[in-house]
C-alpha cells in the first residue's frame, strides 16, 4: 500500500511539471492555433530570470514569480505585436517565425548570461520532506502540484469565468462574428499569447529549483509539452490536464518497471499509436472553423 | 598537362631529396606532408566553443591556450613558437571530424589537441589514423581503445576504480546502485565496475541507465529508496548531474548515510548544482583543484590570471595543460626536420613530467598516462577535500576489463 502511494506520487510529481510546462502551449496552441516553437525558449527565459533576480537582486523565488510572469508576458506580447500577428493562418510560417525566435532567445541569453549551467536555489521552506500517509515526500515536489492544480484552475477561471474568457471563447468559436458583435479580436489574440508566455516563464522559474539552467534547456521541455497537448486535445484545457497526469503516471511505472529509457520510448509509442486512432487526441472541444 | 608533369618532377625531385636525406618513411607515405616549417610548429586545438558541450570545452581550450602561451612567451620549443590553429567543432561528432581533417590536411598541423564526449574522439580517430597524424585526448574515457594515433592523457576505468571501489565497500557496504547516462562511456565504467564488486563479494542491486540529458529523476529515487544501497555509483554526465544532485537533495536523502560516489562530477559540475546539493557526495579523480603542490599552485594562479578570478580548473582541463608539456618536451628532443607526427610519437614514449597533479608518464606500449588517482569528497563552498591519495603512480589498462586483450606497442593483443 505505501509502495503503490510512492509511486502514485512519483508519478503526479512528473505529472504536474508536465502539467506546468505544457498549460502556457496549450491555451496558445489551442485557441489561436499558433504553433509556438519559442516555448521551450520562453520557459528558459523564466528559468534564467529566477536565477537572475536572485544572483543580481537578491529577490527570492516566490516574490521573483510575479515579476517573471509580468515580464515574460510582456515579451510575450511584443512578439505577438511584432510577428506573430502577420502570420496567422499561415501555419508553417508561423512554425519557421517562432522558430527562428527561439534560437535569437537561446543565443541571446549565451551571449549574456554565458554557456556555462547554472542552478536556482530552493525556497529555505521548501527544502524538507512532509510526511505524507507514512511516506517521505519532497516538501517542493508537493509544492509543484499544488502549483499546477492552481494555475489550471486559474486559467480555467479566466476562459470560463470572466468577461475576457467568455470573449476569446467566442473568437475561438467564429472570428469574423465574434468582431462584427463588437469584440477586438486581435486584442484578445495578443492578450492570450501574453498569458501563454507568461505561464511558460512562470513554469520555468518553478521547475529550476529541481532542474538545470542552460541556454538550451527549453528544447527538451518543448517536446514534452507537445506530447501533452496533442494527447490531451489541441482545444481541450481538461485534455491537458488528463494527459498529464496520465502521462506522469505511466512514465512513472514504465520507469519503476524498466528504466527512463525504456519508459521514453514506450511512451512515445503509446502516443503515435493513440494519435493513429484518434488524432483529435483524448478530448474533443467542438469548434466552427 | 603541364602542371601534371611539373608536379611529378617535383615530386620526384622531393622524394629522391627525402632519400638521400634519410627519412624514407616520410615518403613512402607520400601524404604525410605534416610536418614542422618556417620556425614554427603548427598544430591543431580543437574544443567546442558552441554548442550543448561548449560549457565544459570552453575550459579545455582555455587551459591549452594557456600553456601554449606559456611556452611560446618561455622562447618557444628549440627557438620555435608554437602557432596554434584553433577551430570550432559546434558540438557535433561529424564537425569534428571535417574540422580535423581540415587541420590536419589544410593547415598540415603535426597534432591536434582535442576533443571532451567519446563520440566526438570516435568521429576524429579515421581521420588521424589515415593520415597518420596525433591526437591528443585530454578527458577520462572507457578504455578499450588502442591507437597508435592518440596520446590519451586522461585516466581510463582501472585508474579510477582500481583503489576506490574497494574503499567505497571498505567505509559505506557492500550494496551498489550503478546509475548512468545511456551510452557506451557509463556502461563500460559500470562493467568494470561489476568486476571489481564481485572480486570483493559486492552486489549491484540495480543497474540503471536514463537517457542523455534526462532531468526527471522521481523514479530512479524512487528505486534508491526501495533498494536501500549503500552507495550509489554514478557515471551520469552532462545537465543531468546537476538534476539528479538537486532532486537527491530535495527528496531528503543523506550523503552520509547513502552517497553518491562519482567518476564524472568535478569542480565544474559542483559550480553548476551549487555546493549545497554537492556536499557529502565523493568523486575518484587523478586531479583536484585543491590538490597541494607547487605545480599546482602556479596552475591554479596562472589560470585565474588569465581567465578570471571565478574560474575552476578541474581534472580535465590539467590534463589539457600537462599534455601541451608533454608534447613540448617530445618535440625538443626532435630535429627540425623530425618533427613530424611519428617523430613525435616515438618521442613522447616514456616521457615524464611533474604536472599539477604529480610526476606523470606516458606509457611506452598503449600511450596512455600513468596518473595519480585521489579519492576526495565535495564540500558546500564548491570545492572537494582530497581524502585519499594514492601511494604511487597508477599504470594505466585500457583493457582492465578485457582480460584477454591487451593494448601493445604494435596493437591489439589478443591472449
Amino acid at each position: 500500500m505505501e509502495f503503490l502511494f510512492e509511486q502514485f506520487i512519483t508519478g503526479l510529481s512528473i505529472g504536474s511539471i508536465l502539467l506546468i510546462v505544457a498549460l502556457g502551449l496549450s491555451i496558445i496552441y489551442g485557441s489561436m492555433g499558433v504553433i509556438n516553437m519559442a516555448h521551450g525558449e520562453f520557459i528558459m527565459l523564466g528559468a534564467y530570470g529566477a536565477w537572475a533576480l536572485k544572483a543580481y537582486a537578491g529577490i527570492s523565488l516566490f516574490p521573483s514569480l510575479i515579476i517573471i510572469f509580468i515580464a515574460t508576458a510582456l515579451l510575450g506580447a511584443l512578439i505577438e505585436r511584432g510577428v506573430i500577428r502577420y502570420l496567422y493562418r499561415r501555419p508553417i510560417d508561423t512554425i519557421l517565425a517562432t522558430w527562428g525566435i527561439g534560437v535569437m532567445l537561446q543565443q541571446l541569453v549565451r551571449l549574456t548570461a554565458g554557456g556555462e549551467l547554472r542552478y536556482v536555489e530552493m525556497p529555505p521552506s521548501l527544502a524538507a520532506t512532509v510526511d505524507i500517509f507514512g511516506v517521505d515526500v519532497s516538501a517542493y515536489r508537493v509544492f509543484i502540484i499544488i502549483a499546477g492544480a492552481a494555475l489550471f484552475a486559474a486559467t480555467w477561471m479566466l476562459v470560463n469565468k470572466t468577461t475576457v474568457g467568455m470573449q476569446l471563447r467566442a473568437v475561438v468559436q467564429d472570428r469574423s462574428i465574434a468582431t462584427a458583435f463588437g469584440i477586438n479580436a486581435s486584442t484578445i489574440y495578443t492578450g492570450t499569447f501574453a498569458y501563454g508566455a507568461g505561464l511558460a516563464g512562470l513554469a520555468g522559474a518553478l521547475v529550476a529549483p529541481l532542474k538545470s539552467v542552460s541556454p538550451e534547456m527549453g528544447t527538451g521541455y518543448v517536446v514534452d509539452a507537445f506530447f501533452v497537448v496533442v494527447l490531451g486535445g489541441v482545444q481541450s484545457l481538461f485534455g491537458t490536464v488528463a494527459s498529464s497526469v496520465l502521462l506522469g503516471q505511466l512514465s512513472g511505472v514504465l520507469a519503476y518497471w524498466q528504466n527512463d529509457t525504456v519508459a521514453k520510448a514506450l511512451v512515445l509509442v503509446g502516443i503515435v499509436i493513440l494519435i493513429r486512432f484518434r488524432p483529435q487526441g483524448l478530448f474533443v472541444t467542438r469548434v466552427r472553423t | 598537362m603541364a602542371i601534371r608533369r611539373r608536379s611529378f618532377l617535383t615530386g620526384t625531385a622531393a622524394l629522391g631529396a627525402g632519400l638521400l636525406g634519410g627519412f624514407p618513411h616520410i615518403w613512402i607515405k607520400d601524404y604525410s606532408l605534416a610536418r614542422a616549417a618556417g620556425g614554427e610548429i603548427k598544430v591543431g586545438v580543437l574544443f567546442s566553443l558552441t554548442g550543448t558541450t561548449a560549457i565544459i570545452e570552453e575550459s579545455l581550450n582555455k587551459a591549452t591556450i594557456m600553456a601554449i602561451e606559456e611556452i611560446n612567451a618561455a622562447g618557444g620549443i628549440n627557438g620555435m613558437q608554437i602557432n596554434a590553429v584553433v577551430e570550432d567543432p559546434a558540438s557535433d561528432p561529424a564537425t569534428f571530424a571535417e574540422k580535423a581533417r581540415k587541420l590536419v590536411v589544410g593547415d598540415k598541423c603535426v597534432s591536434v589537441f582535442g576533443s571532451y564526449t567519446s563520440a566526438s574522439r570516435k568521429a576524429v580517430l579515421p581521420v588521424v589514423e589515415k593520415r597518420n597524424n596525433l591526437y591528443f585526448y585530454p578527458t577520462l574515457y572507457e578504455g578499450r581503445e588502442c591507437s597508435k594515433n592518440v596520446i590519451y592523457t586522461g585516466a581510463v576505468p582501472n585508474q579510477q576504480q582500481d583503489e576506490f571501489v574497494p574503499w567505497l565497500v571498505e567505509k559505506f557496504g557492500k550494496k551498489f546502485f550503478l546509475i548512468g547516462s545511456n551510452y557506451i562511456y557509463p556502461k563500460e565504467e559500470n562493467n568494470y565496475c561489476k568486476k571489481l564488486l564481485e572480486k570483493l563479494g559486492g552486489e549491484v542491486v540495480n543497474e540503471e541507465y536514463v537517457p542523455l540529458g534526462h532531468s526527471e529523476f522521481s523514479s530512479v529515487i524512487n528505486k534508491i529508496k526501495s533498494t536501500a544501497p549503500n552507495v550509489i555509483f554514478s557515471t551520469v554526465v552532462g545537465d543531468s548531474v546537476v538534476a539528479l544532485h538537486r532532486q537527491y537533495r530535495a527528496a531528503g536523502l543523506d550523503p552520509a548515510k547513502m552517497p553518491m560516489a562519482s567518476l564524472t562530477t568535478s569542480e565544474n559540475e559542483v559550480a553548476a548544482m551549487g555546493g549545497d546539493a554537492a556536499a557529502g557526495h565523493f568523486t575518484s579523480a587523478p586531479y583536484f583543484m585543491v590538490h597541494k603542490s607547487p605545480e599546482n599552485e602556479k596552475f591554479v594562479a596562472a589560470y585565474k590570471k588569465r581567465w578570471g578570478d571565478d574560474k575552476v580548473t578541474h581534472f580535465v582541463s590539467e590534463a589539457c595543460y600537462f599534455q601541451m608539456y608533454l608534447f613540448k618536451q617530445a618535440v625538443e628532443k626532435l630535429a627540425q626536420s623530425d618533427i613530424t607526427p611519428d617523430g613525435i610519437r616515438e618521442a613522447i614514449k616514456g616521457q615524464e613530467y611533474v604536472a599539477p597533479q604529480g610526476k606523470i608518464h606516458l606509457d611506452k606500449e598503449n600511450l596512455h598516462t600513468w596518473l595519480w588517482p585521489k579519492i576526495a569528497v565535495a564540500k558546500s563552498d564548491g570545492q572537494f577535500e582530497v581524502l585519499k591519495d594514492s601511494a604511487e603512480w597508477k599504470a594505466p589498462d585500457p583493457y582492465a576489463a578485457y582480460p584477454n586483450q591487451k593494448c601493445t606497442e604494435t596493437g591489439l593483443k589478443e591472449a
